[in-house]
């Protein structure tokens, strides 16, 4: 049986990026390859500072890189090139967001938190808010529509976030440290119901985290050190989790 | 978008109430003042409204309607010698101490009119006939007086009843509506003569000629042939108007805002409630965003532009504005209807009032979205996966 390539969601090849200049100019970004592969979910790993959300904004178009990086693509689109007001319709297009403190507004709705992707592509708040509903449900906060996200708990924040970031069906969904304001009980939980919802032949998950109780939920495990990517695993029933990543990373 | 923005202003809760409370009070220190200053100012001009005739002539120094700086006798000959006069006549006008029978002194504003030809009466009369003023020590008074006279002696006074002015009688035989007086005494009207006999003596007690030009003549040429025979002051009566500088309204509202203190701590009120507007606004709206700060920023990694995101804080702002606008007027009217119907304290609001006020309030609104906008523009999208 012929192996088709997988489809390439994101490609990166020497990406460089540094913050401030002069005497105090910090390289964060060293020369970084990377693929991310649709219907993969990848997590990047490594300890803290190695530049792990850095590299994760420059994928995300949020954050530019330096001049004579290499090559920064996603769905075929280069983002180098484009202009900012691109590369925030890109965005909004094609991306979806998980952070670790949730982010959510605290005066809306689920549905309405959850409908935010679409009004921002100019959908009609009808149709948005049908669509929350629809993603709500499937996300198990079917009795919650009209919460407050302060009436929820920590592992439910979590679920309407993960709702907002697939309410628009985006192709990429990038996530940093989706757990770290969780306990190890909800985070287990909320990666189960993530993991189902999310992957998809056609879109890939970008996974930032030092927790390393979810990395079973990878299939793929970029670890950083420094600035660079120093390992890459594929992780599958032949290819167990590494016993150096079992026990994860301490700051 | 734009509706979440409102939910999210409404929301939270008390910063809204802040909001809307501070332009609420800018807009009613704002339009109230104003508007009592204006009252005020008209004030200055009530013997204008009170004693009607197209032209008034007065000493040739005189600017304004309070200032008497007596004519000669015969200048009211000399007036009416103009061929465009249709007729002149004399009026007294003086603010005058009297003493009531009890021993109380009491200002008034006496009038003494013509009386053959009652040139200068009161325009409204409520009660009596303007021809008994001719009987012998016959006056008419305005509702104010017969209130104070009524206080001071106990009882309605009616048409009829007799009082003292300066030790001589005056007996009431019709009662006016007028406008109320700057000094806040009571108009009196009666004839010429017997004005000048309740009037401490002076050598000259002319106050002005009150004249009206023949048919065909515009008011206005016949205060420039006035002016130009008789080398005295012809001002015109047709109310306060911007640039009419030959109007004796406009001089006299103009005189009292260079000479007395009156516009600068009614503008100090004004620009009191300005700032605090500016400052309440300017400083709970930016603190408004700063809270929202992480959401808006995540907004904006989720694709928002920053001019979507600067529209929802637009709307905000306006929003606001227009709350607190909208209430601050109805207290503002709940203020007038009292003040209107007493005729105290001074309230009268011209037209560009309210719109101008409109602007103020907007204008606080715009630079108070436009400080969160300046934060917004500069917020990095990236800055959302930083803690
Ligand atoms: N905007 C910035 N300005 C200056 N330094 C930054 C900025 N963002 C990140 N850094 C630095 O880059 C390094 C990598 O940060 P980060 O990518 O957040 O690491 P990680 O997510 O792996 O913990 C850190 O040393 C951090 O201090
Ligand atoms: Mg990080």
């Amino acid at each position: 049986m012929p192996e088709t390539a997988p489809i390439l969601a994101a490609r990166l090849r020497n990406v460089n990026k540094s913050f401030g200049d002069g005497g105090s100019r910090l390289q964060v970004l060293k020369g970084v390859d990377l693929d991310v592969r649709c219907g993969d979910i990848t997590m990047l790993v490594g300890p803290s500072g190695c530049g792990k959300t850095t590299l994760l904004s420059i994928i995300a178009g949020t954050l530019g890189c330096d001049e004579g990086s290499g090559e920064v693509t996603v769905f075929g689109q280069d983002l180098l090139g484009m202009s900012r007001g691109r590369t925030t319709k890109f965005r909004a297009q094609h991306i979806g967001f998980i952070f670790q403190s949730f982010n959510l507004i605290p005066t809306l709705s689920c549905v309405e938190n959850v409908s935010v992707p679409l009004l921002i592509q100019g959908r009609p708040t009808r149709h948005a808010e049908r669509r929350a509903r629809e993603v709500l449900e499937q996300v198990g906060l079917g009795d919650r529509m009209k919460h407050r996200p302060g009436q929820l708990s920590g592992g439910q924040q979590q679920r309407v976030a993960i709702a907002r970031a697939l309410v628009h069906e985006p192709r990429l969904i990038i996530c940093d440290e989706p757990t770290a304001a969780l306990d190890a009980k909800n985070g287990t939980l909320v990666m189960d119901l993530f993991e189902t919802v999310a992957r998809s032949p056609d879109r890939a998950v970008l996974i930032v985290t030092h927790d390393n109780r979810i990395f079973p939920h990878a299939n793929r495990i970029a670890s950083m050190d420094d600035g660079q990517i120093v390992e890459m695993h594929d992780i599958d029933a032949g290819h167990p989790l590494p016993e150096h990543l079992r026990h994860g990373f301490h700051a | 978008m734009l509706r979440l923005a409102l939910k999210m202003l409404f929301g939270d809760t008390a910063k809204f109430l802040m909001l809307v409370a501070g332009l609420v009070f800018a807009t009613f220190l704002m339009a109230q003042q104003s508007a009592v200053f204006c009252g005020l100012m008209s004030w200055t001009t009530a013997t204008l409204k009170n004693v009607p005739a197209p032209i008034w002539v007065v000493e040739a120094r005189v600017e304004q309607v309070n200032e008497t700086n007596p004519l000669l006798d015969t200048d009211v000959a000399r007036v009416r010698s103009v061929d465009s006069v249709a007729w002149a006549a004399p009026i007294y006008s003086g603010i005058l101490r009297v003493r009531l029978e009890n021993g109380n002194f009491k200002i008034i504003q006496l009038i003494g009119i013509d009386a053959t030809s009652f040139a200068g009466a009161p325009v409204r009369l409520k009660e009596g006939r303007i021809e008994d003023l001719r009987l012998p020590h016959a006056v008419i008074i305005d509702d104010l007086a017969v209130k104070r006279l009524a206080s001071q002696r106990g009882g309605r006074v009616k048409v009829g009843d007799v009082f003292e002015i300066n030790d001589q009688e005056a007996r009431i035989v019709g009662i006016a509506d007028t406008v109320q007086s700057f000094t806040g005494g009571p108009y009196v009207w009666t004839t010429y003569e017997r004005a000048l006999q309740y009037a401490p003596a002076q050598r000259k007690m002319l106050s002005a000629v009150i004249a009206a030009p023949r048919p065909g003549v515009s008011v206005a040429g016949c205060a420039e042939d006035i002016r130009r025979e008789t080398k005295l002051a012809a001002f015109l009566n047709q109310g306060f108007q911007f640039g009419a500088d030959q109007d004796f309204n406009t001089s006299t509202v103009w005189w009292y805002v260079r000479n007395t203190g009156i516009p600068f701590s009614f503008g100090i009120t004004v620009a009191i409630g300005f700032i605090v507007g500016i400052a309440i606004s300017c400083q709970t709206f930016y603190s408004f965003v700063l809270e929202h700060m992480k959401h808006l920023g995540a907004l904006k990694a989720m694709g928002a532009s920053t001019w979507t995101l600067c529209l929802m804080l637009l709307t905000q702002a306006f929003t606001v504005g227009l709350i607190g606008y909208g209430i601050g007027l109805f207290f503002t009217a709940r203020f007038a209807f009292p003040a209107l119907e007493n005729e105290q304290p001074p309230f009268y609001m011209p037209e560009i009032v309210p719109p101008a006020v409109l602007g103020v309030i907007l204008f606080i609104c715009g630079i108070s979205a436009l400080l969160g906008i300046w934060r917004v523009a500069r917020l990095e999208p990236a800055m959302v996966f930083r803690g």
